[in-house]
């Protein structure tokens, strides 16, 4: 019983959080301190989102496509270069570092190299979104492939287990957990990466609407989008936690025998 | 029937020598006990029994088949019990039977045959993170087991364990040894559980070690249940405790 009221007293506080700082944002525009042209006050942005929702739907639709394509190829590049790594010290010597150094150029910077790469189409978003989701994953298998017990792996190998088979049941299973953590970081960068992309030229997209509605001073359109862009990270980063539940049923198990 | 024979084991790493001239043999059915202080060497000499590590000199002959350095063949058993958190319990039992290329079903079958004797009846399809100490420390016993040719080495198995605990899983391992012959090198720095369960005890000690006394205890492994308090006892204690302080 004490727990359920625990859990909703999580949820309450940073509810009650964000209440209050939409009050404060309604109060500073009504009184009119913020200009409304500056500030629009949070009504006039849920009626301008939904005075323009089939629009910006199907903009979000485009970029969320991008945004999962690049992740997914991210993930999959992510993937194969770790175990690369990891069967091979060599490579990881060789390539940990750069990878590391590439971590520090700026994604605003390459964006518009790629546009003038790949033109005006979906592609160059797509690899920046590839480019920006592929590192924390990387890392986080690698990580993930070390923290295997050295016990485990001896125990295995004193099985007659091959490299193949301890990759298997002891590495991969050991790396999951890290595995989901930098996918989640990736999720919330995929949406972000997109957009980004999308403000250096484009026909469609949440990045396209951006600019459209900035060159137009639509402040209230800005507000809307830029929410939208929150909801969709959001809602990616949570279908991440859902997933790592259902891949890893092993974790629920734990935490509810230590509850009981 | 020999069993098991490790001769004349040597080995150094860089240079430094850990183990010299280590013979131990197992007879089928016994508990040999290896008993040294920590850095004896006793771990590397049960690495070097299941093959994990080549010996310099020496071979370890498995029924007449010479296996030394080849993993596989013994299994082994240290003190973390090493269940793999992610399977079930049935499925961290007959891992061992699926990496030698058992189809998992048959694997599973094979392995839910012994629960029941192994105490874990009704734990197949638990997680690890869901039983007890003891429990855990049984289905790493009957993994070893499953893969085993009848020997299981064991590296202080019981001395994570609570006093009660492993006070039952003593009087347990006893009795299941007998009831599934199966023989036992035990590698341990606990006097009382070396003489509890051992029919021999081989004093591992110095550096390098070398088996500096081999202690056989005679009292028959089913008598016993108070053993630990009889005056019997207290003379092997006596003997091996001086024994190692000799060293």
């Amino acid at each position: 019983m004490k727990r359920r009221s625990e859990s909703i007293r999580d949820k309450l506080l940073p509810a009650g959080a964000f209440l209050l700082i939409l009050g404060i944002w309604w109060v500073l525009s009504l009184t009119g301190w913020i200009p409304q042209y500056m500030l629009p006050s949070p009504v006039d942005v849920v009626k301008a989102f939904i005075a323009d929702f089939p629009n910006l739907m199907s903009h979000a639709w485009v970029s969320v496509e991008e945004a999962l394509i690049g992740l997914a190829i991210g993930t999959a590049l992510a993937f194969a270069l770790a175990c690369g790594m990891d069967r091979f010290l060599n490579l990881e010597k060789a390539v940990l570092p750069l990878l590391v150094a590439s971590q520090t150029i700026p994604t605003i910077a390459i964006a518009p190299l790629l546009v003038l790469w790949m033109g005006f189409g979906v592609a160059p978003k797509i690899a920046l979104v590839v480019i920006t989701t592929f590192f924390p994953i990387a890392v986080g298998l690698l990580d993930g492939f070390k923290s295997a017990d050295a016990d485990a792996v001896a125990l295995l190998r004193s099985m007659g287990a091959k490299r193949g088979q301890i990759f298997r049941h002891v590495k991969f299973p050991a790396a999951l957990p890290y595995f989901f953590s930098g996918l989640r970081i990736s999720a919330s960068y995929a949406v972000v990466g997109a957009v980004i992309s999308e403000w250096l030229g484009g026909f469609e997209g949440l990045g396209v609407y951006m600019t459209r509605a900035r060159k137009a001073y639509a402040f209230d359109k800005m507000f809307a989008v830029i929410f939208l862009v929150v909801i969709v990270s959001l809602v990616l980063m949570r279908l991440v936690t859902l997933l790592r539940t259902v891949s890893m049923p092993w974790m629920g198990k734990a935490k509810k025998e230590r509850e009981a | 029937m020999e069993l098991l024979r490790a001769e004349g084991i040597t080995k150094a790493f860089d240079g430094k020598s850990v183990l010299q001239d280590v013979t131990v043999a197992l007879e089928e059915g016994e508990l040999v006990s290896i008993l040294g202080l920590s850095g004896s060497g006793k771990t590397t000499l049960l690495n070097i029994i299941s093959g994990l590590i080549r010996p310099d000199a020496g071979k370890v002959i498995l029924q007449g088949w010479d296996v030394t350095g080849r993993p596989g063949q013994i299994s082994y058993m240290l003190q973390k019990d090493l269940l793999l958190e992610h399977k079930r319990v049935i499925d961290n039992v007959c891992l061992p039977l699926v990496i030698t290329g058992i189809k998992k079903e048959e694997a599973r079958k094979q392995a839910d045959a012994y629960f029941g004797r192994f105490g874990l009846e009704g734990t197949q399809m638990l997680y690890p993170s869901q039983l007890s100490g003891g429990m855990r420390q049984r289905a790493a016993l009957l993994r070893t087991w499953l893969c085993s040719h009848g020997v299981v080495l064991l590296d202080e198995p019981f001395s994570a364990l609570d006093m009660i605990t492993k006070a039952q899983m003593h009087e347990w391992y006893l009795s299941m040894m007998r009831s599934i012959n199966l023989s036992t090198i035990l590698i341990t720095h606990d006097v009382d559980e070396a003489i509890l369960l051992s029919d021999r005890i081989c004093l591992l000690t110095g550096t390098p070690g070398m088996i500096r006394e081999e202690i056989r205890i005679d009292t028959p492994r089913e008598e016993r249940k108070d053993f630990a308090l009889t005056p019997e006892f207290l003379g092997y204690k006596q003997r091996v405790t001086a024994a190692l302080r000799e060293a």
